[in-house]
């Protein structure tokens, strides 16, 4: 183990050869933030909610559209697991019991499953915190409705639920949003590699299957 | 308009009918041309090559002779190369300014504010893009990546060329790529410069055309040297050359 | 180090990296690997291949955002400023990962980078680690320190993991494996990979792809130990970025109890809100995409979410050297989104291995040379700077405006003037150099040289010179015919025509 006091003058070397390196007055420029930083459209727009649907298949995820009843989601999400002929799925903790009544085995993560359990695990349903609709980026907080980063990332199929008044235009709208103390995850289609020959071809590592249910 | 000539170097040792052509074209436009004797050139190769000190010489040199044209009523420096037109916009002042010489970079910056490629000058500076030319001939015309992308010159050439009567203008693939001159990059670095050059000429031969022109005489000499190597039978041909053609 | 490139007095470079540590220096000069390479057909073919698909698929996505431009001056400027106050930037990350119960560590070298992972790792008593692609490690070396102490590292994103397999080295910042074509991979993972059924395995990119999601997923979910780079850190939050695609970086940096990230010091960004212009011009200039399938952040360690350890090595290893010159440190703002290697003439017909370093193509022959130093002499990183045609294409995609063909000319200046400071004798260029301007800076002797230039045409014949030139310059005639000199230079047609009326 390095000692406390090798790594104090490593700190202290690095710091001191930054500052000589920077010489008696550096001028700092400003930033010019002439980007956008909103978009044309205000959040949940039906524009919004169309471009989001183009991008996200466009990455090849999967998109149903319901309505904001959680017992319609519930309808939504069941369908989409049936579909991939997934029969559990874990869920979010926060996650309202009616988005999950039509899957045959499902329970609420308690944090005790382990990477092992998630991984002969079916699918995994979780809210969501904001979408950027240029980019097709849905992102997920590690609160209630999204739950532990394992969760989302083991089990192979992940439904996630989009509340249609949380899509906004553009990145600088969703980062306002956000909280940077929580772990967080900006999710744009299901992974994929461009590692070949540089083409992109969708399923790595994490969920190969995205179902993103769009409600509102 | 008054205009200094700045034939450059090169085309003044080597390809002294590309300095000829610019004469003609600007004259037949009815424009005053005048040839300041004391010129030489403008640095490049020393900056490019890591010889800044020396380029630093050059470049006050460049400088005093073109200011001295521009007291002398000449409105516009012109040079048929867009490299060398690159270096005087470019590099001139950047070259003075790391030399501590604050003062010779704002003569230059004059100077570089004045100095305009062939046909920055003909389209933007003096509003023409028909020069009167014919050139009954399949051309093929290759943006030297200076012009492209240090001056950005845009199709300013394309639309000259457009306007020549009985030109066969073919568009060249990749045209943006360059072409693998480099000044001494193409002798330093001679495998990797032949290897850009085989794809250039690869282009050139494709479009069929009998002539490949461009506004640097530096690109052309690399790729009329590798045409000519391969006995293709493509001219490389000066853009001045063709705008000056009436044949 | 000269004072002619405006380094004025008061800044101090730091010392260079060690090039025989890590992996910032190859063993031969640039104009030889690239010779080697450049005979290699199936590497050019399959760079000519990848670039042509990956420029395409970049200039779409660039297109369609309509600040583009603006986006690009605030990232230029956010790594402008970030530089200039480098060390607050960095004792602010350090307070607020330290507040939310991380560790952090400073390294001076990659020596002690390597050790101080090491170390790291053995507390744990773990004899494996998962590693996220990151540059920082791969320049350290780490693999190779790890191994000598007897840890296995196991890289898992796809490219690496094909470059691990094969025991090859990286050839591109992004893609590390973007010189081996999809036949190749599959005979790779045939002949190398543990139990992989290779009767179903074909060369379909997909096929290939859920191999390596076989292969490597045991390993995630036994893992204890992770490594990573980060690609940004954010001073005032003091959350970390990972941008990925595949979700090994997800798996590494989630699944393990300690999580182990090597940056090197240029990666800070001062605000979090400075991440929606990064975030922005990342994806579309490296993958081509709107946005890359995963970006993860995480700010210290969150209970019951992700590794209860987390440790952020910082890295120095030369950057204190290039931080000194106030335009080469602009090197240090590349965001390592690789456009510049794919969009480069250069780099697409020779691949990334010619460069020696793990930074190849533009951006790698500014910023290695400024990490190691310039000797003047011939070491392979000297002749970086000249791996260039100055074709500015480089500088034209860098989505923080990085002017490299500005930086290669500058680093060209570095490289003669180390080797005049060292030498009382020039080299034969430095001195035809020297004459050549002596003979420029004056029109007569000028036009003397020029009307003796018209008389050497007759020792021209059919592009060919009469007599051999020695070398450089046979470089030229390799390939080239030599244009036949003139009988009549311009200035002398001039003055016999019109010299009256001029
Ligand atoms: S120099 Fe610019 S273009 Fe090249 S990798 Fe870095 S950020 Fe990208």
């Amino acid at each position: 183990m390095t000692t406390d006091n090798a790594h104090q003058a490593a700190r202290d070397v690095v710091l001191a050869r930054l500052r000589g390196a920077l010489g008696d007055d550096p001028t700092v420029p400003t930033v010019p933030r002439t980007y956008r930083r909103e978009g044309a459209y205000a959040a949940g727009s039906p524009e919004l909610v169309d471009l989001l649907v183009d991008r996200l298949e466009d990455y090849r995820a999967t998109v149903a559209r319901t309505g904001a009843d959680d017992r319609e989601i519930g309808v939504a999400v069941a369908e989409a697991l049936a579909a991939q002929g997934v029969r559990d799925a874990i869920a979010a903790p926060g996650v309202p019991a009616d988005w999950l009544h039509g899957i045959p085995e499902h329970r609420l993560d308690d944090g005790s499953a382990t990477p092992r359990q998630l991984d002969r695990t079916g699918a995994v349903v979780t809210g969501s915190a904001v979408a950027v609709a240029e980019t097709g980026t849905i992102v997920l907080d590690g609160g209630p409705l999204c739950g532990r980063r394992a969760i989302t990332l083991v089990p192979d199929t992940h439904v996630v639920v989009v509340r249609v008044a949380d899509v906004v235009q553009t990145v600088p709208e969703a980062l306002g949003r956000l909280d940077p103390t929580r772990p967080l995850t900006f999710v744009s289609g299901p992974s994929a590699t461009s590692d070949i020959e540089l083409s992109r071809v969708e399923g790595v590592h994490g969920p190969r299957t995205l179902v993103v249910v769009l409600a509102g | 308009m008054r205009i200094a000539l700045f034939v450059t170097c090169l085309g003044d040792v080597l390809f002294p009918d590309v300095g000829k052509a610019t004469v003609a074209v600007l004259e037949g436009l009815g424009h005053e041309v005048v040839f300041p004797a004391e010129q030489t050139c403008c640095g490049q190769m020393h900056t490019n090559t890591g010889y800044q000190h020396d380029a630093v010489g050059l470049v006050r040199h460049h400088v005093e002779v073109f200011e001295q044209a521009l007291a002398d009523g000449c409105e516009a420096v012109v040079a048929p190369s867009g490299s060398c037109a690159g270096s005087v916009r470019h590099q001139h002042a950047m070259l003075a300014r790391r030399a501590g010489n604050e003062a010779l970079a704002t003569r230059a910056e004059v100077v570089a504010a004045r100095t305009y490629e062939l046909s920055e000058l003909l389209v933007d500076v003096l509003g023409v893009t028909d020069v009167g030319a014919s050139y009954p001939h399949r051309v093929t015309y290759h943006p030297t990546c200076h012009s492209l992308r240090m001056l950005r010159v845009g199709d300013r050439p394309l639309q000259l060329l457009r306007h020549v009567r009985g030109i066969d203008l073919v568009e060249l693939p990749a045209a943006d790529s360059c072409c693998g001159f480099g000044g001494t990059f193409s002798v330093k670095n001679a495998d990797t410069s032949t290897a850009m050059l085989a794809d250039k000429m690869t282009a050139v031969l494709g479009t069929g055309a009998e002539v490949v022109t461009a506004g640097d005489a530096s690109c052309l000499m690399h790729i009329g040297g590798g045409l000519s190597r391969l006995r293709t039978g493509v001219r490389p041909v000066h853009l001045a050359e063709i705008l000056a053609s009436r044949s | 180090m000269s004072t002619f490139l405006g380094m004025p007095r008061g800044r101090v470079p730091g010392p260079p990296a060690d090039p025989a540590v890590g992996q910032l220096t190859g063993d031969r000069p640039f104009p030889a690997a690239a010779r080697s390479a450049l005979g290699n057909s199936r590497l050019r073919a399959n760079l000519a291949h990848a670039t042509s698909t990956i420029r395409a698929k970049r200039a779409a996505v660039v297109e369609e955002v309509p600040d583009w431009e603006a986006l690009r001056e605030a990232g230029s400027a956010i790594k402008a400023a970030t530089m200039a106050r480098l060390p607050e930037l960095l004792e602010q990350l350090e307070a607020n990962v330290v507040a939310r119960g991380g560790q952090v560590h400073w390294a001076r070298d990659a020596a002690e980078a390597n050790a101080v992972v090491t170390d790291l790792v053995r507390t744990t008593g773990a004899d494996e680690v998962v590693k996220v692609k990151s540059m920082a490690t791969a320049e350290i070396g780490l693999n190779e320190a790890l191994e000598a102490a007897g840890i296995t590292a196991l890289e898992t994103d796809l490219a690496e993991l094909i470059v691990q397999l094969a025991g090859d080295k990286p050839s591109h910042i992004l893609v590390p494996a973007i010189h081996r074509g999809r036949a190749e991979i599959r005979e790779i993972f045939a002949q190398r990979m543990p139990g992989v059924d290779t009767g179903a395995l074909t060369d379909e990119p997909a096929v290939l792809a859920a191999a390596a999601r076989a292969h490597l997923r045991e390993a995630f979910l036994r893992a204890r130990v992770a490594v990573s780079g980060a690609n940004f850190a954010v001073a005032d939050t003091g959350t970390l970025t990972v941008v990925e695609s595949e979700g090994n970086g997800r798996m590494c940096l989630t699944l393990p109890q300690t999580l182990i990230t090597v940056m090197g010091v240029e990666k800070v960004v001062p605000t979090w809100s400075d991440l929606e212009v990064f975030l922005q011009l990342l994806p579309r200039s490296s993958t081509g995409e709107r946005m890359n399938p995963y970006t993860s952040t995480w700010t210290g360690v969150t209970p019951g979410d992700g590794p209860s350890e987390f440790h952020l090595v910082l890295l120095d290893n030369g950057r204190s050297r290039a931080l000194a010159d106030e335009a080469g440190r602009s090197a240090l703002h590349c965001i390592r989104c690789s456009a510049c290697l794919n969009v480069c003439p250069v780099y697409e017909r020779t691949g990334g291995h010619a460069y020696g370093s793990v930074y190849p193509g533009p951006i790698g022959a500014v910023l290695t040379p400024q990490l190691t130093g310039l000797t003047g002499g011939d070491d392979p990183n000297d002749s970086l700077p000249y791996a260039s045609s100055l074709c500015g294409a480089c500088y034209d995609v860098c989505p923080v405006k990085i002017n490299i063909p500005e930086l290669l000319v500058q680093l060209r200046a570095e490289h003669t003037e180390a080797h005049a400071e060292k030498h009382r004798l020039p080299t034969p260029e430095a001195a035809a150099m020297r004459a050549a301007a002596w003979v420029m800076r004056d029109a007569d002797r000028f036009a003397a040289a020029g009307r003796a230039a018209t008389v050497a045409r007759r020792g021209i014949r059919k592009g060919k010179p009469v007599l051999p030139l020695p070398p450089p310059l046979n470089g030229w005639t390799a390939s080239r015919d030599v244009p036949a000199p003139p009988a009549e230079t311009f200035r002398d047609w001039w003055s016999r025509t019109r010299g009256a009326r001029s």
